[in-house]
């Protein structure tokens, strides 16, 4: 066994394998961009060793900084960890010339797999099903159509050396065929340095599911059972669960023996994953092999109740794996939801920024939260902006997402926009629960993005007396002001009337033993917590309930969050809520007139100019962050009165960049 | 007897209903509360008693001797909010359109005196048309009579305006002279010539909203403190506001028990300077993270931005803090917020209310609006604010102190009881740029040996040993444990006596 390991990653992975090379009682090694400094996963290695400036094409990915950081720290294993240097050739071929380890698969298991074209080849000898396309480099647009006529649309661009969404476009005509041919190429460049481009056949409901193998260097090759991963949005998952909820056991029987057979086609060691693409038929087409761990790899871990980084180590470091394919049981049920640093009201772009409060849910037997970040900490716009993944594992798919529910509602972040309330509604939605998901069910029951104020809460009381006994706390202290006239001291009324969506519910609330007694219709409800003033969490429990409800106070309202809905509510008194009526509805503010940045970026590109007449759904720029390209539409008809910004200026959120007439 | 009971009952009655149902009604449909129903919500139930509600004006003219209503358009009394008494006028725009009558103006001088003479603070409701043009210069006399009491309570009791309605003309002065305007947005202006004149007179077409509304006050004049959604905010919000001013000027500020530990520790603040020392960061943040509750009542939120005045409490006491906000022009000190910061400034001074300065400031806005504006005169407010101001002042250096900005906001120099910074703190003359290219001058076309200097002068100046040597700060802190720090030095500094020398009254350059 090794002594001492190095981390070539960051964020969340980098500090999941340091806690596991830990219990192996090995000593671990971090390396950091210089924006990275007061990362997390640096202050939980032993060593760390900085290596360039922030763009990861100049620390994470340079192959000679992380080379050199392991000589000068002897280490003498490399976990990849996944993205950045975790599936290149090249560097596990450096790493082998120094005589360093690499923990992972061998470098011609890389090669083969790590070109979509040639994995495709290799798969079809092997005996696994492919899916109908051309897996051949094209050269240009006109090239691209030519195929996507042979093929059929709708098809698939991808990029060759691509991953995680990234120079990824479907296109189901000509001219969508040209531009995604484009777009996908430019981001390829962009992202990976190589903009190769394939095309396939495009499967419509298609699922998303994969099968973790597991290979040892002599020869043995075990697979641990299926992850769905189907609940994606810009081909990026979301939520991951181990089982599927469709797969019967005769299909995931045949798909386990051809991933098998495709690790042993390629000598596989280490831990891998075959992705499928599954239809509604459950007919299964192999997608391609990721040489590497998954982000999603925890949903399996807690179904087999091994740790994958530990026998990836232990295999890299020439052990025979301990278990055989009879070994391995998957018991109960798994899901992780992915808390991304993206604004859910805006198409899901990215946002960036200091995470001013960072509340993750307390780890249990049932809970694990992976994340490389802590409050005060910095999204940065250099790298993934994964924040951190619930991972819940229950004896049910229900018992799974019951506690998957509470872990989100425990989970606060304030300073960059995040998608926990959307992940809340995902979870309860209806298509979930029944499992009646594929990776376009985003797309399809949430077009115009996730707004938390529409989604309708299950148990609206549940919201007013917790509103009302936050409020009373409020009024208990305020009477407590000293200076009062004596004998004619503040007195706090029990009776308040909870305003919520117009609607005016009359509640009763009496202190008692932390906590107050609220009575609303024909109930009483037991309303207990240790809930201070301005704490953002309201744990506690309702009629002896569970419950954590999310807390902001603006001014007269309360900003309530739970199970993904959001609702602003008012205590009042019973005068106040009477005045109330005569108070005006107003108006937002109308700003249909501009064109705003939906998210921080840089503009990159200007399509339209001053008086130019646009048609609605036209292109009007691009906007890039974090890398990805985004290209904002004309939601009307109408003219251009003014540019407001230039290409090249950097945005922020809500920026107006085109005045409409 | 009975009679009279009748007459009373008679009296009550018609006083309620002000200027009668359908103006009540329209009022209503104007979004507006009453008079009566504004009092209602502002203080503990039950607790209002009224005074002069049978005043009636005494004007004869223009028919005026038939039509009268009892209280004459503005409701007086006192009452409490949250136990402490305030006294308390709001005007009735149901009668004669809240116009301004010698009685009326007599009905608030009375309140104002009472409040003198107990030490209770003054909250005026406005909601008037102006001056009771039938009374003429008996009315402006009434006015000139509010003025005069404003100035007296001035500093002796806190005088709050709450601005529901129309407030123009020689009416604004008396909002004016008080501690604090609130508004509420599309139902209440001030002006002192309205629109109409505006048009006759230079010519520009403007709307009541635009030249005097809450909006416009709250972010561009800066005459109003903050502006509301409606009146039951403002309301309630104002309510809020008053658990941190001290009833009078003899008194301490109320304390308030809190549940808030004082020796909380916020490993965030640790990362909250960035590395870049021109990136910004959000002042508010820290402000949040280190008050009890996380309650900050912030006063002129949308204006002057750079920086951010308000009130908070730390173990309970009240606080007024101030503090440059880095992420509005770099923090820089210019005309408006010197103004906003010093009348702050004076007022903390005024009440007994100790004062938490947090410094990032790279100096003073420079360019000719700025110079020709009179910043000279107006940074010496807050300069002069600052040094005049007797309470407990507090500072901590978060990142840059550069400058004279950097002997305005609270320094050592001005009576700084303590002085701390963060180990990001940099006090200097200004910034190693620019000094370099001051002392170095003739090196100026080599541009290595400029940017070597420049380090040198970093590495040598840009951290707060320099002053920390000259005892100019007292300690070095992390920023982790400000809020333990500043809570013990509030605690130790809850006894200090400090007068300035008797003078009439001092001379600040307005």
């Amino acid at each position: 066994m090794f002594n001492k390991i190095l981390v070539a990653n960051r964020g969340e992975i980098a500090c999941r394998v340091i806690k596991t090379a830990h219990k192996m009682g090995l000593q671990t090694v971090a390396v950091y961009s210089e924006a990275d400094r007061d990362a997390l996963h640096v202050s939980l290695a032993d060593e760390a060793v900085l290596i360039g400036p922030p763009p990861s094409n100049q620390s994470y990915l340079v192959i000679d900084k992380i080379l050199q950081a392991c000589q000068e720290t002897r280490a003498e294993a490399v976990h990849p960890g996944y993205g950045f240097l975790s599936e290149n050739a090249v560097f596990a071929e450096r790493l082998a010339a120094a005589g360093i380890a690499f923990i992972g698969p061998n470098v011609y298991a890389i090669k083969c797999m790590g070109d979509k074209i040639t994995s495709k080849k290799l798969a079809q000898q092997a005996g696994v099903n492919t899916i109908p396309g051309h897996a051949d480099i094209i050269r240009d647009a006109e090239a691209a159509v030519a195929i996507a006529h042979s093929v059929g649309y709708p098809v698939m661009l991808k990029a060759s050396a691509g991953g995680g969404g990234k120079g990824m476009r479907v296109a189901r005509n000509d001219d969508e065929c040209r531009d995604g041919f484009l777009r996908a190429s430019n981001e390829a460049r962009s992202s990976f340095g190589d903009d190769r481009v394939f095309i396939e056949k495009y499967i419509e409901e298609p699922r998303h599911i994969e099968i973790q193998v597991l290979a040892d260097k002599h020869g043995n090759v075990i697979h641990l059972g299926e992850r769905e991963c189907s609940l994606q949005r810009r081909h990026q998952k979301v939520i991951e669960e181990a089982p599927s909820p469709f797969l019967d056991a005769a299909t995931r029987a045949a798909m386990g023996g051809q991933a098998v057979a495709l690790a042993r086609a390629v000598d596989y060691e280490s831990v891998g994953t075959v992705e499928f693409i599954v239809d509604a038929d459950r007919n299964f087409y192999f997608l391609e092999m990721n040489t590497r761990l998954q982000v999603e790899h925890p949903v399996t871990e807690f179904v087999t109740g091994l740790d994958l980084v530990e026998l990836m180590i232990r295999v890299a470091a020439g052990e025979t794996l301990p278990m055989s394919q009879a070994d391995v049981t998957l018991d109960g049920w798994s899901i992780e939801a992915r808390i991304y640093a993206e604004d859910p009201c805006r198409g899901f772009l990215p946002s960036i920024g200091r995470l001013v409060r960072y509340l993750p849910p307390a780890e249990s037997d049932v809970v694990r939260v992976d994340t490389g970040v802590y409050e005060g900490g910095e999204v940065s716009m250099h790298y993934d902006p994964l924040i951190a993944k619930l991972i819940t594992h229950g004896r049910t798919r229900d018992r799974a997402i019951a506690h998957m529910r509470e872990a989100l509602n425990e989970s606060y972040i304030c300073g960059v926009s995040h998608n926990i309330g959307f992940l809340a509604a995902l979870i309860e939605h209806t298509r979930f629960r029944e499992g009646r998901i594929s990776t376009n069910t985003i797309a399809e029951e949430y077009p115009d993005g996730f707004h938390p104020e529409d989604m309708i809460h299950d148990d609206p009381a549940l919201l007013i007396v917790v509103a009302a006994s936050i409020h009373r706390q409020y009024m208990t202290r305020a009477a407590g002001i000293s200076g009062q006239l004596p004998g004619y001291e503040r007195a706090v009324s029990d009776h308040w009337v909870v305003v919520m969506n117009d609607e005016r519910h009359l509640v009763v609330s009496r202190t008692v033993n932390e906590g107050h007694d609220v009575s609303y219709g024909d109930e009483c409800y037991q309303v207990r917590s240790t809930w201070q003033f301005g704490q953002p969490l309201f744990k506690g429990s309702v009629n002896g309930e569970k419950i954590c409800i999310q807390v902001e106070r603006r001014n007269m309202h309360y900003r309530l969050f739970h199970w993904g809905s959001q609702v602003d509510i008012m205590v009042l008194t019973a005068r106040a809520a009477e005045l109330l009526a005569c108070m005006p509805v107003k108006q937002a503010p109308d700003t249909s007139q501009y064109l705003l940045s939906p998210m921080p970026g840089m503009l990159k590109q200007l399509l339209v100019e001053k008086g130019h007449e646009v048609r609605v759904g036209q292109d009007l720029a691009v906007v890039e962050a974090m890398k990805m390209e985004n290209v904002l539409r004309a939601e009307r008809d109408g003219k251009i009165d003014e540019i407001l910004a230039g290409v090249g200026d950097t945005l922020a959120v809500d920026q107006p960049i085109i005045r409409f007439e | 007897m009975h009679n009279i009971v009748r007459q009373l009952e008679e009296k009550r009655a018609a006083a309620e209903m002000g200027g009668g149902q359908p103006r009540i009604d329209a009022q209503h449909n104007k979004g507006k509360l009453t008079a009566r129903e504004r009092i209602e919500l502002l203080l503990d139930p039950e607790s209002f008693e009224e005074w002069d509600m049978f005043v009636e004006h005494r004007c004869t003219d223009f028919g005026m001797d038939r039509q009268s209503v009892p209280g004459d358009g503005v409701v007086t009394g006192y009452g409490t909010v949250n136990g402490r008494v305030v006294f308390v006028f709001s005007q009735d725009f149901t009668v004669f359109g809240g116009s301004l009558s010698e009685a009326h103006a007599e009905k608030i001088c009375k309140v104002m005196d009472h409040a003198i003479k107990v030490g209770a603070p003054v909250i005026g409701i406005n909601d008037s048309g102006g001056a009771r043009i039938q009374e003429g210069v008996a009315s402006l006399g009434g006015y000139a009579d509010v003025f005069q009491r404003n100035v007296l309570a001035s500093g002796v009791v806190p005088q709050i305006s709450l601005i529901m309605g129309p407030c123009a003309g020689g009416a604004v002065y008396s909002p004016a002279m008080t501690d604090f305007i609130f508004m509420v947005k599309d139902s209440s202006y001030m002006f002192v010539t309205g629109p109409e004149v505006v048009k006759t007179v230079t010519h520009e077409e403007v709307t009541q909203e635009q030249l005097g509304g809450a909006v416009t006050h709250s972010t561009v004049s800066g005459v109003a403190d903050r502006a509301f959604e409606n009146d039951v905010e403002a309301l309630a919000m104002l309510r809020r506001f008053i658990n941190y001013l001290p009833t009078n000027n003899r008194v301490a500020p109320p304390h308030r028990p809190t549940p808030d530990k004082a020796d909380r520790i916020e490993p965030s603040l640790d990362t909250l300077i960035p590395d870049s020392a021109t990136k910004p960061y959000d002042m508010k943040e820290l402000i949040l993270k280190i008050v009890d509750d996380t309650d900050f009542f912030e006063l002129q939120p949308e204006h002057a931005k750079n920086i951010l005045v308000g009130f908070a409490r730390m173990e309970g006491y009240p606080v007024g803090i101030v503090a440059n906000q880095p992420l509005v022009l770099a923090g820089c000190l210019d005309i408006k917020s010197s103004i906003k910061a010093a009348r702050f400034v004076r007022f903390c001074d005024a009440f007994s209310i100790p004062i938490l300065t947090f410094v990032d400031v790279p100096g003073f806005l420079p360019g000719t609006a700025q110079e020709y504006g009179g910043i000279i005169k107006h940074g010496a407010k807050l300069l002069y604010a600052y040094a005049e101001a007797t309470v407990p002042k507090i500072t901590l250096i978060t990142r840059k102190a550069y400058g004279g900005a950097y002997d305005v906001m609270a320094s050592k120099h001005l009576r700084g009881d303590v002085n701390i910074a963060w180990p990001s703190a940099e006090i200097a003359v200004m910034g190693p740029k620019g000094a370099v290219e001051i002392i170095f001058r003739k090196e100026l076309d080599n541009p290595e040996r400029i940017a070597e200097l420049t380090e040198e002068y970093r590495v040598k100046f840009a951290n707060p040993f320099i002053a920390g040597k000259r005892g100019f700060i007292d300690d070095v802190i992390m920023p982790r444990e400000t809020r333990k720090r500043i809570c013990r030095s509030l605690a130790m500094l809850r006894g200090k006596k400090l007068e300035n020398p008797w003078r009439k009254h001092g001379n600040i350059p307005l």
